[in-house]
């Protein structure tokens, strides 16, 4: 049995879920490490509500195993599992206090009432609810609740918090102050945190590690570090923020690092990869320099401005090179009139290190 | 809205009005009547006996129609549709029909005596009709339907995550439903408890056939007043009492109801 402020280590193996003929989980293999802040991120319908719910004991995996710290946990009931949840739209007890909502996990598992009272108190300060104990949860704003089910879930110690988006109905700047208050509680309770979102800034922001999803599949886990800046597929590549995508012809190994042809040009990339012929080359727009002319030897594309957004801090510049691939980047303002101008053509340059090589 | 309000003003509320007049006046003006209903050990013995049914029938039917309304509403497919068939059939019988329905399944002679007796489980027939228990068992079996609705809504409202937030938290099934379901039904309850007691209040027909007489209520003895012992000024006394009761119950309940219903 999970033996109370330990945080779990979780594995997921060949997990699969089935509704009827839909198949929401693919052979899911997963390992959650000990105390890590693990974010779930995939479009609606990806299957990320699933695991989690897997993870928490309310649905049965129709293939795989589950296991907690070694134990097979597969068939254990939830209340057994002793997983804390924070669901999407917070889940409180509408009849009961703050206070009783807290107490709830520590009343069910049959602490003493003096002990109760002393860490449903001390649960209540380290949320920020001082003053708030008596109410209802309906006399609560939306940040002030999602407190009480963040301490309703951790007062009892759970070997893993699970968090099912969270944020999603708050405002964006409660949103940023919620996410630091998640990042604090997380580096204060050593708990192992499990964080649903579709909002690919906030798993960089706050993960360890992210694990992307699309259609019931897990398509790659890493760092936000790794799967930014090596996604292992075109659907990572996009769906972690802006990315330009240029055809690549004749890719080849060439000692060390690859090579291959960009609108009849030569480029570089570094690493290498069982990659040949056909591929694309990926790179995010903020390595992407705006320049008059390229150098023999670098990479760079050259392509026309045909519009541009004004951002505020930044103007984003779409272009358009000559095989007609649309791709955008980001200038300062005062580049951006300048780049307007002028109707010649201008090279969008990149270091060999920031290319990414993905099949087509 | 308006018309409606007028069309109750003129189908309720001014023959009432005739009927609070007429409880002042006759036989003879004053409130004598009021007098009487308050001290007559016979109007008396019937408050306190309609009081008592009236609360048993309503906490009979409100937990066999919570029992109905959970399988109902959170079932599997072929309970709910035999839930809903339970629910629905009693609605497609009047309540004459059912009334001597139950006086031909509990009477002395009826199908219950006789296969106990036929089984040698009893020797002398039970008493389950012509008395306080024939009128209980009759008016909650009516009631019952109409005290899943206001629960059905209720349940159907409760957002299901609250309550795998508990079995996440530890509680088993059995704690759940008691400190969770049960007291966010709570708005579902109070309603459909309200509905049934107001309904079993004004119960003439079923108390009279499977009461034999012996166990009048009421609307009965409202009844008898005014069409058999020709004391209009009491009936109507009774009357406005039993009225000015109900309201009272209402304007009292619909307090507690609403906010509650709010959360
Ligand atoms: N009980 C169920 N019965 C049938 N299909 C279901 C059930 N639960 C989920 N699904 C389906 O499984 C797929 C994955 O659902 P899931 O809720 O896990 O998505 P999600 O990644 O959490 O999406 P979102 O970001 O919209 O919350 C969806 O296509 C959904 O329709
Ligand atoms: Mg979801």
């Amino acid at each position: 049995m999970h033996q109370p402020g330990r945080a779990a280590e979780i594995k997921a193996i060949g997990i699969g879920k089935s509704f009827g003929t839909f198949r929401a989980l693919h052979d899911l293999t997963l390992d959650i490490g000990r105390g890590e802040f693990l974010a779930l991120l995939g479009p609606s319908g990806s299957g990320k509500t699933t695991f989690l719910m897997i993870l928490a004991g309310f649905l049965p995996p129709s293939d795989g195993r589950l296991f907690s710290d070694g134990e097979d946990i597969t068939n254990r009931p939830a209340e057994l599992r002793s997983a804390g949840m924070v669901f999407q739209g917070y889940a409180l007890f509408p009849h009961m206090s703050v206070e009783a909502n807290i107490a709830f996990p520590l009343k069910v598992r049959k602490v003493p009432a003096a002990e109760i009272k002393e860490r449903v108190a001390a649960m209540i300060e380290r949320v920020g609810l001082k003053g708030h104990a008596r109410k209802l949860p309906s006399q609560l704003s939306g940040g002030q609740q999602q407190r009480v089910a963040l301490a309703r879930a951790l007062v009892f110690q759970p070997g893993v918090l699970l968090l099912d988006e969270p944020f999603s109905a708050l405002d964006k700047s409660l949103r940023g102050q919620m996410q630091a208050e998640v990042k604090r509680l997380h580096e204060e309770t050593g708990t192992t945190f499990v964080f649903v979102t579709h909002d690919q800034s906030e798993a960089l922001a706050l993960a360890s590690r992210i694990a992307i999803f699309n259609h019931g599949e897990l398509l790659q886990v890493g760092t936000p570090g790794e799967v930014y800046d090596r996604p292992a597929s075109r659907f990572v590549a996009e769906f972690l923020g802006e990315i330009n995508m240029l055809p690549l012809t004749d890719v080849r190994k060439d000692n060390g690092s690859m090579t291959g042809l960009c609108e009849d040009r030569p480029v570089t990339l570094r690493g290498s990869q069982d990659v040949t012929g056909d591929a694309l080359l990926a790179v995010r727009p903020e390595y992407m320099t705006i320049r008059n002319e390229a150098s023999p030897g670098e990479n760079g594309v050259s392509a026309t401005t045909v519009g541009t957004t004004y951002l505020g801090s930044a103007t984003k510049l779409d272009l358009l090179t000559k095989q007609g691939t649309k791709l955008s980047v980001s200038v300062p303002n005062d580049v951006a009139a300048n780049a307007l101008g002028s109707s010649n053509p201008i090279w969008l340059t990149w270091p060999a290190e920031r290319g990414i090589l993905l099949a087509r | 809205m308006a018309p409606l309000l007028l069309f109750l003003a003129v189908a309720y509320l001014w023959p009432f009005l005739g009927v609070v007049k007429w409880s002042f006046t006759l036989p003879e003006p004053g409130l004598g009547q009021y007098g009487a209903v308050l001290t007559d050990p016979l109007v008396q013995s019937v408050f306190i006996r309609t009081l008592r049914i009236c609360l048993i029938v309503t906490l009979v039917s409100v937990v066999a129609a919570y029992a109905i309304t959970v399988v109902w509403v959170r079932g599997t497919p072929t309970q709910r549709m035999l839930a809903e068939f339970c629910i629905l059939v009693p609605f497609w019988i009047s309540v004459l029909t059912r009334a001597f329905g139950w006086v031909a399944l509990l009477s002395n002679r009826g199908l219950i005596n006789t296969w106990l007796q036929s089984i040698g489980f009893i020797s002398e027939p039970l008493a389950l009709v012509r008395n306080e228990l024939g009128v209980i068992i009759g008016m909650t079996h009516f009631l019952i339907p109409f005290a899943v609705f206001p629960l059905a809504s209720a349940m159907r409202n409760l957002d299901d995550r609250v309550l795998l937030a508990a079995r996440g938290m530890g509680a088993s099934r059995t704690r759940t439903f008691w400190s969770v379901f049960v007291p966010m039904t709570m708005s579902g309850i109070i309603g459909s408890a309200l509905i049934v007691f107001v309904f079993a209040l004004g119960f003439f027909v079923t108390p009279a056939i499977l009461g034999g007489g012996r166990s009048v209520m009421v609307a009965e003895l409202v009844y008898l007043r005014i069409f058999q012992s020709p004391d209009w000024g009491l009936g109507s006394a009774i009357s406005v009492v039993l009225v000015l009761f109900v309201g009272a119950l209402m304007a009292l309940l619909f307090r507690y109801v609403r906010p509650r219903q709010m959360v």
